[in-house]
This record gives structure tokens, C-alpha cells and sequence, in this order.
């Protein structure tokens, strides 16, 4: 979903950023006599490294999000990635290389009409399955890197540019049902890259079970029209610390599945003890090839992946990220090495009385 | 194939494992610094019964409909707790009532 750039291009997307936070600031200003309501900085800021089949990368990255209300409808919300890649030279010479990203993740604007409503325009965060709008920030993640299948169904940018209906359509004591459905215009623009498509995402969520069970589908409308199925399966057992996620796409070409399960230990202290800010967590996950046609981003053959974490959630926002993978397929199998160090911001625009 | 069956077959018995010794041990979770940074004249009416009805399901609410993507921030301004909300509200679906209960659970 990071796109490389070029210098000029980096400067442009600052130059953007530039822009938004002025906007901001100025409607912010408009705006500033609502007490709980001043506009939010947030994101993340990590330090990862990744050993994959002997060669290691290094990456820092900050990725900020925004966040400003505008009257009692409107939300203007922004996040974006910039990064610095290095990584070994090829063809044998020693030393390293780099390379930079930056760009919008998303760009929106959120009008709420009422509770079982909200209209969003802008460059949105696609709603296909889960993994993308919930767990791609890189202070959420559990691994600094995504499923493998996480790129199917979302039409190669991740993103789309036009509108979204979404919002709670049912909400019970036991149980509650919300949706969202977009249509997408095709574009090229460097920031703002999306595909002619429309689609949605529907899940059940029942809140006594702390079970979440919910389907997407999308359709590219353009080029060759493809659709692509996803189901997510969520569940948080009441009274522990313990998760687990799953979800399953298929496309034309290719399928996979994800299952993720993370725990903390409680019966030590509780989660802010020594041991209790440990947080093991397992992924396992499976793609299959249904074709040789290559039009999404999984791998090229069948491949089967088992990640084992251990995270530590330290003081103050930050967390240490750790895990090795093994990976299978028929173009050989390889071990993955992955650590970062992970902190997460959260304040306000500016300084209050 | 057989390797996928085998990895299958790993992935179940370790969830199994997991969820069972998860089952086996439940604790009650000990309620997270969420909340919003306290204001002096806020914190006076903590001692009120139905305050503090509203905090526990407020610290449901977050626990079941935030938390259950991310872990919680360790505090922030009360200056910005409704903007958190809206955002909620929006990427989290809230309804009404929820997003009434974790704003009170943010500005006690």
C-alpha cells in the first residue's frame, strides 16, 4: 500500500500534509470553544527490523494521523506514512541501499447523519474484511508485517476515492449489526491511486459471546472485472486477555485464510506487572493459487506461514515488537526475523488553558 | 499437501491449547487506565452510585468495542475525549447509547 516516490514527489506529499494540517488548524480555530472537541494528533513511531532469508532491512517510520471535528456532524481524518527503507545491495555488492515512501493512507471526510448513518467521502480505507481498516496501523499490529492474503480485495492500493454509507444498523443489548458500503471512481493521481469498484462489508457482533462474525464483497469495475468474497471471524472470551482473529478471502485467482491468536497473562499481578505486559501471539496462515494468472498480491505458489511472537507492552505507549516465521512453499522455504520498537502519541492540537 | 495438513493440524491444537488454558485460568481483568485525565472538580463525584454504574458500563463499552482492536492509550487530555469518541463512533460503528456511556466514561 506504500507507494515508492521520488524526491519531488516526497516534497509534494509533505507539501500536502502541509496543507491539511493548515486546514486544520484554521477550522480547528473556527471551532475551538467546544471543550472535548479540539482536533487530535495521533500515530505511531517504530524502529523495525527484518531478517528475511539472510538479508536484513532496516526501516524507520512515522506515521501520523489526524484527527479534527468540525461542528457536531463532521469529522475531517487523515493518516499518513513516511519511511526510510535500507536494505543490502544486489548483485553481490557489499554495503546498503535505500529507498524512501510516503503518502496518504487516507484522506477523508465523515458526515454523520445519525447513528445508523454516516456518509464518508474522500480516499477511504477500503471496508474488506478487517485487517485493513482495523489492524494496519502500525501501533496495532501485533506483527510489524501483514497477512499474506490481506492484499486480496483490496484492489492494489488498499484504498477508494469516491463515497462510503456506513453506520449501525441494529443495535440490541445482545447484539448489533452494522455495514458499509462504497463505490469507488477510478484514479491515478500519485496520492490518491484507486479502482473502479464497489462493494461492503456487513458482521454480526454479539456482545455477550464477544463474538464478531461478519462478510465483505467487491467488485472491480474495471479492466477485467473480478470479484472477491471475505469473511472475519473475531472473539474476545468475557474477563480475560486473550484474542483471536481470523479471516478468510477468495478472489478469481487466489485464496487464503489467517488465524491470529494473542494473550497476556493476568494471574501474575495483572497486565501492568513485569510478566503480564508479555504478549505471546501465534499466526498461522495458508494461500493457494487457484490459477497462474497473477492479479492481486499474494505469492506465486501455494505458501503456508507460521509467525511466533512475543511482544512487550512497555510504559507509556510503547511496545516492543518480536517473531519468527517459517515459511513453506515450493520455491523454497525461508525464515523470517522480525523486531521493532514501537511507540504510539496521542494529544491535542495545541495547547490548551 | 501433507506439509499444509500437518501445519492445519498444528495451527488447531495450538488454538485449542491457547483457548483452553485461557478458559481454565480467567481472571477477572483488572480495569485499564483509560480514561481521560481526571479534572479536580470530576474526580469529587466519583463516590456517586450511579457514576459509578456508568463508569462500569463505560469501561464495558470500551473494553468490548475499543479494545478489542487496540490496546488502550495510557491516558490522554480531556480536551480531546470527544473527538476520540467521534472518531470511534464512525470506524467503530457506536450507537447512540454507547457512544454516550464511553464519553461519560471518559469525562467522569
Amino acid at each position: 500500500m506504500w507507494r515508492p516516490i521520488s524526491l519531488i514527489k516526497y516534497l509534494t506529499c509533505t507539501h500536502a500534509l502541509h496543507s491539511v494540517l493548515l486546514a486544520l488548524a484554521f477550522f480547528g480555530a473556527v471551532h475551538r470553544s467546544a471543550a472535548q472537541d479540539t482536533p487530535l494528533l495521533s500515530g505511531g513511531v517504530g524502529f523495525l527490523t527484518s531478517t528475511n532469508g539472510g538479508n536484513t532491512t532496516y526501516t524507520p517510520i512515522i506515521e501520523p494521523l489526524i484527527a479534527a471535528p468540525i461542528g457536531k456532524h463532521v469529522l475531517i481524518e487523515s493518516r499518513a506514512a513516511l519511511l526510510e527503507s535500507f536494505f543490502p545491495k544486489q548483485n553481490g555488492e557489499s554495503g546498503y541501499d535505500h529507498s524512501h515512501f510516503a503518502g496518504f493512507t487516507y484522506l477523508q471526510a465523515d458526515y454523520v447523519v445519525s447513528h445508523h448513518l454516516t456518509i464518508v467521502g474522500g480516499d477511504y480505507l477500503l471496508p474488506f474484511n478487517t485487517y485493513n481498516e482495523r489492524l494496519s496501523p502500525v501501533w496495532i499490529g501485533n506483527f510489524q508485517d501483514g497477512p499474506l492474503v490481506a492484499s486480496l480485495g483490496l484492489l492494489s492500493s488498499g484504498t477508494g476515492l469516491g463515497g462510503m454509507l456506513r453506520g449501525n444498523a441494529i443495535a440490541r443489548s445482545k447484539y448489533s449489526i452494522d455495514y458499509a458500503w462504497f463505490f469507488s471512481a477510478a484514479s491515478t493521481n500519485e496520492q490518491f491511486t484507486a479502482q473502479r469498484a464497489t462493494g461492503g462489508r456487513t458482521s454480526l457482533y454479539l456482545p455477550q459471546q464477544r463474538l464478531e462474525i461478519g462478510l465483505s464483497y467487491d467488485r472491480r469495475l474495471q479492466d477485467t472485472q473480478e470479484n472477491f468474497y471475505g469473511m472475519h471471524v473475531w472473539w474476545e472470551p468475557k474477563d480475560t486477555a486473550f484474542r483471536l482473529r481470523s479471516e478468510y478471502a477468495r478472489g478469481h485467482h487466489a485464496q487464503g485464510y489467517w488465524i491470529e491468536a494473542d494473550y497476556r497473562i493476568q494471574a501474575f499481578g495483572g497486565l501492568d506487572s513485569f510478566i503480564g505486559r508479555f504478549e505471546p501471539v501465534f499466526r498461522m496462515q495458508q494461500t493457494f493459487r487457484r490459477d497462474n494468472i497473477v492479479s492481486d498480491g499474494l505469492p506465486l505458489v501455494d505458501t503456508q506461514r507460521a509467525d511466533f511472537g512475543l511482544d512487550y507492552n512497555l510504559p507509556h505507549n510503547t511496545r516492543i515488537l518480536t517473531s519468527y516465521a517459517r515459511q513453506f512453499s515450493s520455491t523454497g522455504d525461508r525464515n523470517i526475523w522480525e523486531t521493532g520498537i514501537v511507540y504510539r502519541f496521542l494529544f491535542p492540537a495545541w495547547k490548551g488553558k | 499437501m501433507s506439509l499444509s495438513r500437518l501445519l492445519s493440524a498444528a495451527t488447531l491444537t495450538c488454538s485449542l491449547v491457547m483457548i483452553s488454558f485461557v478458559l481454565s485460568a480467567q481472571t477477572p481483568a483488572p480495569k485499564k487506565s483509560v480514561p481521560a485525565k481526571k479534572s479536580d472538580a470530576a474526580t469529587q463525584d466519583s463516590s456517586n452510585a450511579q457514576s459509578s454504574s456508568d463508569q462500569d458500563e463505560g469501561d464495558r463499552l470500551f473494553q468490548t468495542r475499543c479494545s478489542r482492536c487496540h490496546n488502550a492509550p495510557e491516558g490522554f487530555s480531556p480536551r480531546i475525549s470527544g473527538t476520540i469518541v467521534r472518531h470511534m463512533r464512525i470506524r467503530a460503528s457506536l450507537s447512540q447509547h454507547e457512544e454516550e456511556a464511553i464519553l461519560r466514561f471518559f469525562n467522569p
